[in-house]
């Protein structure tokens, strides 16, 4: 490495880490870091955990790159030279064992985790969960609040400090169920029902939104969900009873139709079983009419 | 009698009637140069027809930096669009259109610049490394070439005639599927990678005996270049792999033509099954990019260092671990499908378990260095670059390796930064250094240090720049493919930083064009007069450069590793035997005829144009037959005449 190619190495090296610090600490909020969840928050401290786990190794391969290409740069002839070392036992034994027992301790750590925070996991807690099923429509999504018996379109309210159980599926290409704030993601396919326990530990709006692409208008999937007192919640419920909206069948027909950058929308009644029909509507091939999925335009 | 193709087809959105037009007048002043400087002939007697290795390997690396600049446009077009489409404004691009670029970028950038520099990289050095002066199948070689041109062809003709898929790079269903995409698009992407695909695994068959048979005398497995057995671990890989791609794009293409339902929603279909499949072909072939990679930097950073290559066996071992478990962690792209905690806990430790062998690679190249005399050209900038890049996008793998912490990543920003950081910093790189290194090998001159220095600087501070933002963004819940997004998110900042990334990126490939034109121009003052620029240490530094037609005049021996590094340590030569006659492959224009035959199957299949499909089937399959009846397929060059070409080109070498 010649004079020119050092002085550019360090100025470089220095703005860009200038520049990423800038960006890390100026942009807006890291929501990953920033958990408003019970679920999000263990999902944070896991993260940190395995980044400082990842620096054993990262920081170490850093030094002994720099150091080692600048000592033995093939100007400093006084640096040692050995054109035909190129093996050794005890230092290749090192780096298979080192990255072995690190790999071993998370190897305990993603066991571990994988089942304490499973999605599928109902969540403890002595408050009685609430339960909520969301299709996930072209392009927008549908909550439905079986035991409120009331559902709403690109917004979805639940009490805070209250396991929420979700029940997912789609009418519509593969989605993917996101509020980072609360927790982490799972798919929303169609013919299929998946879970995902989420709870919020603060009073907020958090945003969420479709994080598989599922069309064209699939960047307007994004909806709230909103984390109230349960006098709150209550109240809204009791609202929502009251509009004038109700969703039939016919009302349900034609919001599955495919329509971009919904803004939110209440019913004051959802059809009894209504999300188990849009999952067997792709389970039953006998009833043909209503097994294939409408063609968008 | 058309099928599908009505003049409808043509493009109508002012974007991408540009595009289109853009597209056509490249191609035909290409054309006209060509015709202008009375190339034709020479094109087709020298190149199109040629069974060489190296010409093939030439041109797959031609068409891979065409398609480098079309997916680097693409690229330029999704961080602009995503910089201005914020709030009440909507940019240049229709969602539609904006999703058929993201599309397009991720499809041709892996297909069409990562497999044909690979192919390019292994075509032109493979058998110099070993001592052979050809493949095991010539014609096979130019008919792999040639289907992955088709699949190149079909994709940018999607852009001109009809549209392409809008699904992503992996055209899940059911969005895939007739109900969800009724267009061409997704028909145009399967038949151009079922045809590349095709191709690739011809040449994994091709590449994989040429290693097993063609290996000169003395040249055991272990005594074998690192990147002969990176190339090895990846055709087997290939086998594997290919099959599975080719069936599933079968599935898909059946479901869309012929009404059936593997991977509809309905009708026990089951498109989850789509996902896993595509993804045990999609994981093993990250590392059928990377591989190789690790092969050429094995290989680099030995030579630059002037010193054997540190933990042999190891690097061998690693190669081969890293393969097999390539093969058991493809669930971890789709944790969040609902798989229970067992399912994903294991894949997720499979996953990070890689880790330890690709570790163990880094520290051995390091350890090559160490007590070495590196000398810091242009390949070994791609290597510092490539450490550092690729160690932090390995630890932000481990990182998502964690079923519970990928819930959180998985499809944000946060991932594509990663696999950007792998495919850029560990592909791209490595490439870039292995074409540095072997370029005066095959053109006889060296390319300009100065001028490969400033794209090295572009290519890492624009990558830098591109995706240190995007793992940002993705720890605040920016998902990736948004063509819109609310100004409340506090995101157009660092996608506008983004944007600027991306631009010094193209800087960079600027500075390679550039350093390539400079290199021509000024190659009297750069030839490579001895054969052996860098003080190599394998058979490929032995001959004159360029390396001739026949690549040995005398196949040669080898006791050793490193055999021409021992052979200039003892200040000998190579064991040489006496001049013998060279049995050479005659070029063939049958390789081009059949993919012409298959472009028409996979065009017509596209359009429905059912006639036309039969014919291109029915022609590729007669033109096949024909030339495997074919008996006068080689030609002999005698001894003496081997004899004084060879003392020509040595002549040559010495007088210059």
């Amino acid at each position: 490495m010649n004079k020119t190619n050092q002085r550019a190495l360090f100025v470089i090296t220095g703005l860009i880490i200038a520049v990423s610090l800038f960006l890390f600490l100026h942009s807006g909020d890291l929501k990953l870091l920033n958990p408003k969840g019970l679920i999000a928050d263990k999902q944070r401290s896991l993260i940190t955990f395995t980044v400082l786990l990842s620096l054993v190794v990262v920081i170490p391969v850093f030094i002994l790159t720099f150091t080692i290409a600048w000592k033995y740069r093939a100007a400093n002839v006084s640096a040692r030279y050995t054109p035909d070392w190129d093996h050794n036992s005890k230092l290749e034994a090192v780096w298979w064992g080192i990255p072995c027992a690190i790999i071993l301790i998370l190897g305990v750590v993603t066991w571990t985790s994988s089942h304490e925070l499973d999605p599928y996991k109902s969540l403890q807690s002595s408050v009685t969960p609430i339960h909520i099923q969301v299709v996930a429509l072209p392009w927008k999504w549908l909550f439905i609040y079986p035991d409120q018996q009331i559902a709403t379109v690109n917004y979805v309210r639940f009490p805070a400090g209250t396991p929420v159980d979700f029940q997912i599926t789609a009418d519509a290409p593969m989605n993917s169920f996101w509020i980072p704030e609360l927790g982490g993601q799972i798919y929303a396919m169609p013919g299929m029902s998946t879970q995902l326990h989420l709870m919020a530990t603060a009073n907020g709006v958090y945003g969420g939104s479709s994080a598989n692409l599922s069309g064209r208008g699939f960047a307007g999937m994004r909806f709230n969900a909103e984390a109230t007192s349960r006098a709150d919640f209550d109240r809204w419920v009791a609202e929502v009873r009251r509009s004038p909206q109700r969703l039939d069948d016919s009302a349900y027909a034609a919001l599955a139709l495919p329509s971009e950058n919904n803004t939110a929308a209440a019913y004051a009644s959802a059809k009894q079983n209504l999300y188990d029909t849009v999952i067997n509507k792709y389970m039953v091939p006998a009833r043909a009419g209503n097994g294939q999925a409408t063609v968008m335009p | 009698m058309l099928g599908k193709l009505t003049w409808d087809a043509l493009p109508h959105d002012p974007v991408v009637l540009g595009g289109a037009i853009s597209l056509v007048l490249g191609a035909i002043s290409i054309l006209a140069l060509i015709t202008y400087l009375k190339r034709w002939r020479w094109l087709w007697r020298e190149w199109l027809t040629s069974v060489d290795p190296k010409r093939i390997g030439v041109m797959y690396i031609v068409v891979a930096v065409v398609m480098l600049l079309r997916g680097g446009m693409d690229a330029a077009m999704i961080r602009a669009q995503q910089a201005l489409s914020v709030g009440s404004s909507h940019g240049f691009l229709t969602s539609d259109h904006f999703q058929q670029i993201f599309s397009a970028h991720g499809t041709i950038m892996i297909f069409f610049v990562a497999m044909g520099l690979m192919f390019g990289i292994i075509n032109l050095i493979l058998p110099l490394q070993i001592g052979a002066r050809d493949v095991a199948f010539p014609f096979m070689n130019s008919v792999s070439f040639w289907l992955f041109t088709v699949g190149m062809v079909l994709v940018n003709l999607s852009l001109v005639v009809g549209e392409f898929a809008a699904a992503g790079w992996l055209a899940y269903p059911p969005l895939s599927e007739l109900a969800y995409s009724p267009g061409v698009g997704i028909d145009y992407w399967i038949w151009s990678i079922q045809i590349a695909g095709i191709g690739s695994l011809l040449s994994g068959v091709n590449f994989l005996v040429t290693i097993l048979k063609l290996r000169c005398p003395g040249m055991t497995l272990m005594r074998m270049p690192v990147f002969v057995w990176s190339v090895l671990v990846t055709m087997v890989m290939i086998i594997f792999a290919f099959p599975i791609l080719t069936a599933t794009l079968a599935m898909l293409s059946l479901d869309r033509t012929l009404g059936m339902h593997f991977f509809t929603s309905g009708f026990g279909g089951n498109p989850m099954m789509y996902v896993n499949l595509i993804w045990a072909w999609g994981h093993p072939e990250v590392y059928i990019l990377v591989l190789p990679a690790f092969g050429i930097f094995s290989e680099v950073v030995a030579t630059y260092s002037q010193k054997k290559l540190f933990g042999y066996t190891s690097m061998v071992v690693a190669l081969i671990s890293i393969a097999f478990l390539s093969f058991i962690v493809w669930l971890h792209h789709f944790f969040t499908m609902g798989a229970g905690a067992d399912v994903n806990a294991f894949f997720g430790i499979m996953t990070m378990v890689i880790a330890i062998p690709t570790g163990v690679k880094v520290f051995n190249w390091l350890f090559t260095m160490f007590r070495g005399r590196v000398h810091f050209k242009t390949p070994m900038l791609w290597f510092m670059g490539f450490v550092t890049t690729f160690t932090i996008g390995g630890s932000t793998g481990v990182l998502m390796a964690v079923p519970a912490i990928d819930f959180q990543l998985h499809n944000s920003l946060f991932l594509v930064a990663h696999f950007h950081n792998i495919i850029i910093g560990g592909v791209v790189f490595g490439y870039f250094a292995g074409l540095t290194y072997w370029f005066p090998k095959i053109f006889g001159f060296k390319l300009n240090e100065r001028l490969g220095r400033y794209a090295f600087w572009c290519w890492i501070i624009g990558f830098l720049l591109a995706f240190v933002p995007l793992y940002i963004l993705g720890m605040m819940g920016a998902t990736r493919r948004l063509d819109h997004y609310d100004p409340s998110m506090g995101w157009q900042g660092l996608f506008i930083v983004a944007g600027v990334g991306v631009a010094v990126i193209l800087l960079g490939v600027g500075f390679q064009l550039l350093q390539l034109a400079v290199s021509i121009y000024q190659r009297k003052q750069n030839m490579d007069v001895s054969g052996d620029p860098w003080n190599g240490r394998t058979l490929e530094w032995s001959i004159p450069s360029p390396a001739p037609f026949y690549n040995f005049a005398v196949t040669p021996t080898v006791s050793s590793r490193d055999p021409f590094w021992a052979a200039k340590k003892h200040k000998t030569s190579l064991p040489q035997g006496e001049y013998q006659d060279i049995h050479m492959p005659k070029n063939t224009p049958m390789g081009l005829i059949i993919a012409g035959f298959t472009f028409a199957f996979g065009f017509a299949v596209v359009w429905h144009i059912w006639w036309l499909a039969g014919l291109g089937l029915a022609g590729a399959i007669t033109s096949l037959i024909i030339r495997l009846s074919d008996e006068d397929t080689e030609y002999v060059i005698t001894a003496a005449e081997i004899k004084q070409l060879d003392q020509q080109a040595r002549a040559k070498g010495k007088l210059a």
